[in-house]
């Protein structure tokens, strides 16, 4: 097995990307579309929502929901990837 | 049996089970009263971080503050559930990493600095009392709006429900009960939230309701009540009329607040594993967001159903404004209470409400005989009276009591714990009586949360300034001071102790400066509060943003003047990065 700090910088790496992407899709549909679009979409209407108006009391938060869930699942992933994984020690 | 009686009894056996959870898990070690032995499964620990952060605020006011400002409304469903994001994402699992009990202790071993600490548990303790003062207010205001005592008694009888459950429990008992108290709030916030969805628009799902078609004359539910609102010289109701600056800053503080709350931080330490904080934070983003997409959703329905009941036809038209005689019995029940109160100032005997402080409006209103709006609406009538407007049975009413109440003890509850873990974790323990016991450092936990409480009930009972405006002075604090140094503590291994303490003091005493401005808490404010005088048109309630950019780069800028902290912080960092090591 590697060294565990090459080991920790590579993982933490890849954390920081998958971070990024996930932040990067958190502030565009609420600051985004709920905030500084939100006039442009509202010129569409979707059922009975003006579409920025959506994102701004309903869509955002399904989109938050959607990002924690997620980031937790490709971390699990992440986690075994790079062998940190908590129960490969304990065995628990 | 009436009303009254069957509130005390489905409010008396909430308490009875609160106490039961707590005496079933009381805490036996310093590891049970900070963080329950780190054994809460993530679903529990999401369930009690929801109720613990819904507070009295989110649970009686927030649909009624959307209802009546609209779109503005957004900056706290967005704010309030945004910053779960970032705790998922940027502080959760590592401070469940490193494993210890509370926030400040993580602070000064992160920056190998017992004055950082110190320097922490000061904007906690700020920060979580004036949290906690508005919070014993909610469970006095509820206590006296359902159950008719004085809101002193509400307050002494809610101090003991806590102290009861808090004192003796610890950690795990405030968990367990959080648990209790969330199924108890999303089920009275729900129930009669479904029935109005049903009897406006014929849609179970408030969240679908929002966008159909309503029952009575069609068209959809929100472009009819942007119609209406408008014709009353109100603003569209899916329009706003802060500044997009404001909003957006208003929304940030709010996220980054909510991520740098103690009280909500350390529920991350409560779980077994790493992982399990990562996916908590999911959960009580579900649990969180069941309630806040409701919300608006009742907002907008409460907001048509009243407006449409006192204009019942056509603006201006005479016989279209409610005659007085003719008012529901809901009206005559909240007119009781103050809620409602109508002030006939034609004498023409029928009620018009409408927005006389919309010039061109009232000028138009006027030539008809309209001398100025005539009902006065308490916004949290929106959620209390729902289950009356909606002709739900006693039994709902009396629930919304007792689900209004287990969110306000819920939260203060919360509050407490992190006050009292600060002053005998970090204060005793950690700084000045370092040899301590065991068993005393739990004795200790046990007296400061017992001074917390009273102290508490104290500022509930005599809050300082108004409370919604100490609510958002406890964000800015948070945003500003604790949140930056916590994020640059994992993010970078550079930054260090001078670096810290300068960025949370440099936050902390602008923003409090800010607000103290505008709002005067202790003091008459020294300038208006109007756009024209804040700081790039950002309003008191947004500025914790621009404290915590400050804070950032303070915090940067000190640690690159001064030497790098010690090669053992490196190895701390490295550690919480990585879940196994």
């Amino acid at each position: 097995m590697s060294e565990p700090s090459t080991n920790g910088s590579g993982y933490w790496r890849d954390n920081m990307r998958l971070v990024g992407i996930c932040l990067a899709v958190w502030f565009f549909v609420s600051f985004g579309c709920g905030i500084l679009l939100v006039d442009f979409l509202n010129r569409i209407a979707i059922g009975g929502f003006q579409l920025g108006f959506w994102f701004a009391q309903q869509g955002s938060m399904v989109v938050f929901l959607v990002i924690t869930f997620v980031y937790a699942a490709r971390m699990t992933v992440l986690d075994r990837r790079h062998g940190v994984r908590e129960d490969d020690e304990d065995g628990s | 049996m009436d009303l009254q009686a069957l509130t005390y009894l489905i409010v008396g056996l909430s308490f009875a089970l609160y106490i039961g959870i707590a005496y079933w898990s009381r805490a036996s070690s310093t590891g049970d009263f900070y963080v329950a032995g780190k054994h809460v499964h993530p679903v529990a620990n999401g369930m009690a971080t929801a109720a613990d952060w819904m507070s009295a605020a989110s649970f009686i006011s927030m649909a009624g503050i959307i209802a009546f400002i609209g779109y503005d409304g957004s900056v706290y469903l967005m704010g309030w559930t945004g910053g779960y994001v970032l705790l998922a994402l940027l502080l959760a699992p590592y401070l469940r990493k490193f494993g210890k009990f509370t926030v400040p202790e993580f602070i000064g071993e992160r920056y190998a600095s017992n004055g950082a600490r110190v320097v922490a548990v000061i904007c906690l303790i700020v920060i979580s009392f004036t949290y906690v003062a508005g919070q014993m207010r909610g469970v006095g205001i509820v206590f006296s709006r359902f159950l008719g005592v004085d809101i002193g008694i509400g307050l002494l009888v809610g101090m003991g429900v806590v102290f009861t459950y808090a004192v003796a429990g610890g950690m795990k008992g405030v968990t367990y009960t959080q648990v209790a108290q969330y199924c108890v709030l999303i089920f009275a916030y729900t129930v009669p939230a479904v029935f109005i969805s049903l009897q406006v628009t014929g849609v179970a799902l408030p969240q679908a309701a929002f966008g159909a078609e309503v029952v009575e004359g069609g068209g959809y539910l929100l472009t009819k009540l942007d119609q209406i609102v408008t014709d009353l010289g109100f603003a569209a109701y899916t329009d706003g009329t802060k500044s997009t600056v404001d909003v957006f800053f208003i929304t940030l503080a709010l996220m980054v607040g909510t991520a740098g709350l103690p009280h909500v931080l350390v529920r991350f330490f409560t779980v077994p594993k790493v992982r399990d904080a990562r996916i908590s934070a999911g959960y009580a983003l579900l649990f969180i967001a069941i309630l806040y997409t409701t919300a608006p959703a009742v907002g907008a329905l409460a907001r048509l159903n009243l407006t449409t009941t006192i204009q019942t036809g056509p603006v201006f038209e005479e016989t279209a404004n409610l005659a007085y005689e003719e008012r529901p019995g809901w009206f005559r029940t909240w007119e009781e209470t103050g809620l409602l109160a109508f002030e006939d100032k034609n004498d023409d005997g029928r009620i018009q409400y409408y927005n006389d402080a919309n010039p061109e409006f009232a000028e138009r209103a006027s030539v008809h005989g309209w001398q100025g709006n005539e009902l006065t609406v308490d916004r949290d009538i929106i959620v209390l009276a729902n289950p009356e407007i909606a002709s739900l049975p006693d039994w709902v009413v009396a629930l919304v009591a007792a689900g209004g109440i287990a969110a306000a003890l819920s939260t203060a509850a919360g509050l407490l714990l992190v006050i009292s873990a600060a002053v005998s974790h970090d204060l005793l323990k950690g700084v000045f009586t370092r040899g301590i016991s065991e068993r005393r450092e739990l004795l200790a936990g046990r007296i400061s949360a017992a001074v917390a409480i009273l102290l508490a009930g104290y500022l509930g009972y005599n809050p300082p300034g108004f409370v919604a405006e100490v609510v958002a002075l406890a964000f800015g604090l948070a945003a500003s001071s604790l949140f930056p140094v916590i994020l640059l503590g994992i993010l970078s291994v550079r930054v260090n102790k001078q670096g810290a303490i300068a960025g949370m003091l440099t936050g902390l005493a602008f923003t409090l400066g800010y607000i103290l401005i505008f709002k005067g808490v202790f003091m008459p404010p020294l300038a208006e509060n109007v756009a024209e005088n804040w700081l790039f048109g950002i309003s008191p309630e947004g500025i914790g943003a621009v404290g915590a950019m400050l804070n950032f780069a303070v915090t940067i800028a000190v640690s690159k003047m001064t030497p790098a902290p010690p090669e053992e912080i490196r190895e701390l960092v490295e550690r919480i990065r990585v879940p196994r090591s």
